[in-house]
């Protein structure tokens, strides 16, 4: 196993060994409201609905956000952070850890989620045939989630390794990522109305931009990777 | 032979606090040093110093042959520390704390697995592996903590306070091990303490920083024996409040200090004692004996506290 990886191993311990709502039991009503009561409630739209993709997709993001907020913030305030930072460990190691074990688990999570959906769905209505996610809906899912993920995964690991309480932590976090989601549509909406009517694209001007857009949002990530890996600095964490 | 720590004119500032001032060191390898000082003197700063986890404003360090600033991985690749917080993780077991560290530090399988066993049953602690830490004892604790900072073999290990929290029989069984760990394993032990007793018992070589400044450093007996003050410890009987104020107000006599049968009496110097003795007799002290006290690292300790 990797050092990211032992790391990783780590997080996800912890996390699950939380007691209540924010370790394994919080996990477990996650799957069973999204995986099974939602599905139940919605039908067959639950999977068929472009919305699905537009609201899984945002998901991972949410799940990263409920726990990168710790990373950092959470291990000095319980005093681990110090002996964590003293032993072998590679700075590139613990910062991937961290990230990694976030994001694997908003995937892992997400995915079961929509399986359990699946299986709901399909068994609860078996008599109207199989139905599946269409493909454009899982790649959709895929890109933006996995995107989403390692945005709020490297901004909350920037906040974290600052803050001075997971509180505060979570605090900034969120108010940045309410910042990043309502920045794009304030904007959209401020723009001059003959703009907007201009821009009524045929399919291929909508994928155009959708890749531009995804283009975008992966250099926007990888801008705040780097920006993490820049700030974490051992010498600069160790409380005086 | 490469020295395991090598420190020159070391100094960290905290904006108006200057944490450690100047600190010039070395500590040959494979032996227990201790690092006395009050709280606040500079005792855990050196350790981060040394481990890289703090830059000095000045000055610089080698650990293990390594300059601390830019070789601090090659560093904590052999080092173990213990460090002011046991670091553990609370919602993990003892057995699952050790495996963490472990797998940290690139332990096979099956090599984790018995070091951890060993060490655990060395503490005391194997039947209570499969616990979570958080409702240990500060003690358990502490002796877990010892057990990750020792589970790599380390080359040098930091020990910050290891005996805070022990109970008597724990703190002897911890010395032990270090002690054999020192002599039979080669391993270098830079342990803080505010147990003085127990900084003789087990140290070669001691060190005693006071506001970040290293005001003397030597082995025990050697800072002891070149200590001038001198105790002598008085048993007879017939002492009276007069005597014990007539003492107090002879040259050379720093404090005198009854206890039953017993009287303690601190002197600047070894050539003031037969003139406290013949005071004594005079005044009708009946003197059974008399004991020089070599000045102990404790003295020695309280006496380079007390300078100004």
């Amino acid at each position: 196993m990797s050092d990211a990886g032992a790391v990783a191993w780590k997080e996800w311990r912890e996390l699950i060994g939380q007691r209540g709502l924010s370790g394994k039991q919080g996990i477990v009503l996650f799957a069973v409201t999204f995986g099974i009561l939602l599905p139940l409630m919605n039908g067959r739209a639950w999977i068929t609905s472009p919305m699905t993709a537009l609201a899984w997709s945002w998901v991972p993001m949410f799940l990263v956000m409920t726990v990168i907020a710790d990373a950092f913030a959470g291990e000095r305030e319980r005093h681990t952070l110090e002996t964590l930072l003293a032993s072998r460990l590679s700075d590139g190691a613990i910062l991937f850890g961290k990230m990694g074990a976030a994001i694997g688990y908003a995937g892992i999570l997400t995915v079961v989620c929509l399986i359990l959906g699946l299986l709901t769905v399909n068994l609860a209505h078996r008599q109207s045939g199989l139905v599946l996610y269409a493909p454009s809906v899982i790649l959709a899912m895929c890109v933006l989630g996995l995107l989403g993920a390692v945005f709020v995964a490297a901004m909350g690991v920037l906040i974290s390794l600052r803050a001075a309480t997971v509180r505060q932590a979570q605090q900034t976090l969120g108010a940045v990522i309410m910042v990043f989601l309502l920045v794009p549509v304030g904007l959209v909406t401020l723009l001059p109305t003959a703009w907007t009517h201009s821009m009524n694209l045929d399919a291929v001007g909508a994928a155009r931009l959708a890749v531009l857009g995804l283009a975008a949002f992966a250099a926007l990530d990888a801008g705040v990777v780097i920006l993490a890996m820049a700030k974490f600095a051992r010498t600069r964490l160790v409380a005086v | 032979m490469t020295p395991a720590v090598r420190t020159l004119d070391l100094s960290r500032q905290f904006r108006a606090v200057r944490a450690l001032d100047q600190l010039t060191l070395e500590v040959p390898p494979g032996i227990i040093f201790g690092f006395l000082g009050p709280n606040g003197s500079g005792k855990t700063t050196t350790i981060r110093l040394l481990l890289g986890l703090l830059e000095p404003t000045s000055g610089n360090a080698e650990v293990l042959g390594y300059n601390t600033q830019t070789h601090a991985e090659a560093i904590r690749q052999q080092c173990g520390a213990l460090l002011e917080h046991t670091g553990l993780y609370e919602r993990l077991s003892a057995e699952d704390n050790l495996d963490l560290y472990a797998r940290f530090w690139r332990l096979p399988p099956a090599a984790r697995r018995a070091r951890i066993k060993d060490l655990l049953t060395d503490l005391d602690l194997w039947d209570r592996r499969g616990e979570v830490v958080a409702g240990w004892s500060r003690g358990m604790k502490q002796k877990l903590a010892i057990a990750r900072a020792l589970l790599h073999r380390p080359t040098l290990v930091f020990l910050d306070e290891p005996t805070a929290g022990l109970d008597p029989i724990a703190a002897v069984a911890l010395r032990d091990h270090l002690s054999r760990l020192s002599a039979n394993d080669g391993v270098t032990v830079f342990l803080t303490t505010h147990n003085l007793a127990e900084a003789e018992r087990l140290c070669a070589l001691v060190g005693v920083v006071r506001s970040g400044r290293l005001l003397a450093v030597g082995p025990p007996g050697q800072l002891s024996a070149g200590h001038d003050a001198l105790r002598i410890e008085i048993t007879g009987s017939g002492l009276t409040a007069p005597m014990l104020a007539m003492l107090g107000g002879l040259r050379g006599v720093t404090s005198a200090r009854p206890d039953g049968r017993y009287l303690t009496v601190n002197l600047q110097s070894a050539a003031d004692a037969p003139s406290v003795i013949r005071a004594l007799v005079s005044a009708g002290f009946q003197l059974e004996s008399v004991r020089n006290s070599a000045g102990s690292l404790d003295d020695v300790f309280q006496s380079l506290m007390e300078a100004p």
